[in-house]
């Protein structure tokens, strides 16, 4: 028995699927502002706080690093009601994906921030600059120019990954191709089609992001 | 109604975690064996040998593995291939696994200074010589760290064959799950037993890397 590919679908879909491809989006924007600026929190904590806050946050990043994605999200979702946090599926997405990136980018903004030479920090400090100063102006914009690259990768690989955030009902890209090719019976073309869309828009981030970069942070951003 | 002890949770558990062992064994050495083809399309002196693995690779870096898996699970039937969840799984994990092998051990063959290949030459090696000892095994050496790294992506990787329905440590848990209600103990003794599998592999990666940098 022959299987012929159908797209005869697909006019009828595109609504559903911009629909899920806008959420997708909407939910990689929310968590790599959030996650970013956490990844930033993190990662001066890591290196200037007290004690107890530096153990904690390498508990955090090792527990979020050595465990599925998947698990975590189940964990937020189905687990933490049952001590009386409830949270609607959208938030519980975002807080995973936020919590989930920021566990890889603590470590990239840390490795960013300790390449920047030491002598950046004292001249700015000998100029009279407040510490927080010296952290906002001089060191983190040369830390985020150094580990560029490496944080658009992990964005871009956080999107890929938001596709997991279907299975609690988040009206994102994939539950849309769930849906549809339940209605339509064909499965490998929807599959397909949406793979294709993930593929668009992955590229598309991480060239949107690469030119948002050289943009804010100068020339030399790659 | 059957009542789950809390060891009848963790035995349970334990016993889906050996397919989920299984599966990443398995897409790690299906993954290296393809990923060496992948390898040599993707350094080979001829340009559209190059582009096609370069394709290869940014096609499956570039969508989720979720859409990979799914792909395969409906895909391979059309080819007539009878296909289960087990095969979905398998194939998947191990195509996924190759794009990201190459492209890391290609970083290694490209790290290798130009004259390993001239001294190769300049000692009458044809190619495949040259490749097999002296370029080879040393890509592989420097790449150790990134590709032990590797292994703990796929292995988390493992989890998302459960939404196409292989019976690994997610999908049981929530069939337990669905049997205790007890989410926060099933779900939390998942992330353990996963953190247990992960957590040594990612010091091993940390270790080589360390062991790298100082010489």
């Amino acid at each position: 028995m022959g299987y012929s590919l159908d797209f005869g679908w697909l006019a009828d879909a595109t609504g559903a699927i911009a629909r899920g491809a806008a959420t997708t989006i909407l939910l990689i924007a929310v968590t790599t502002l959030a996650g970013t600026l956490l990844s930033i929190l993190g990662a001066a904590g890591r290196r200037n706080g007290p004690l107890l806050l530096k153990r904690a946050i390498g508990v955090y990043v090792e527990i979020i690093r050595n465990t599925p994605f998947l698990v975590q999200l189940f964990f937020i979702f189905f687990g933490l009601p049952s001590i009386g946090i409830r949270l609607d599926p959208v938030l519980a997405a975002m807080l995973a994906m936020t919590l989930n990136m920021a566990a890889y980018t603590i470590e990239i903004v840390g490795a960013g921030l300790d390449a920047v030479p030491r002598g950046q920090t004292e001249a700015a400090l000998a100029l009279g600059l407040r510490p927080r100063q010296v952290f906002v102006k001089i060191v983190l914009p040369q830390a985020l120019k150094v580990i560029f690259p490496a944080l658009t990768s992990q964005i871009v690989i956080m999107m890929l990954e938001s596709a997991v955030v279907s299975q609690i009902a988040v009206r994102e890209l994939t539950y849309e191709a769930d849906m549809l090719q339940a209605r339509t019976f064909r499965a490998f073309e929807t599959y397909f089609v949406v793979t294709m869309v993930y593929l668009v828009l992955s590229m598309g981030l991480r060239r949107l992001l690469v030119s948002g970069g050289r943009r804010a942070l100068g020339a030399g951003v790659s | 109604m059957i009542e789950f002890t809390f060891w009848d949770i963790v035995r349970n558990l334990l016993l889906a975690a050996r397919w989920t062992v299984l599966l990443s064994l398995a897409a790690f050495v299906g993954g290296g064996v393809v990923g060496m083809v992948v390898l040599f399309f993707r350094i080979a002196k001829n340009k559209w040998s190059r582009r096609m693995a370069s394709g290869y690779i940014a096609l499956f870096q570039g969508t989720p593995l979720l859409m990979q898996l799914f792909l395969m699970f409906f895909g391979l039937p059309m080819l007539g291939l009878r296909i289960e969840p087990w095969t979905a799984a398998a194939f998947g994990l191990t195509f996924f696994a190759s794009a990201y092998l190459a492209e890391i051990w290609r970083g290694g063959v490209d790290a290798l200074p130009r004259g390993q290949w001239d001294a190769g030459a300049s000692l009458g090696l044809h190619y495949l010589q040259e490749l097999r000892l002296i370029i080879l095994p040393q890509a592989f050496s420097i790449t150790r760290a990134p590709t032990v790294g590797f292994l703990v992506q796929l292995i988390k990787s493992t989890a998302l064959t459960s939404i196409i329905g292989f019976e690994e440590l997610v999908r049981t848990s929530n069939a337990i799950n669905n049997a205790t209600f007890e989410p926060f103990t099933v779900y939390g003794l998942v992330a353990l037993i996963f953190f247990i599998m992960c957590f040594p592999l990612t010091q091993y990666a940390r270790s080589l890397e360390r062991r790298a940098t100082k010489n």
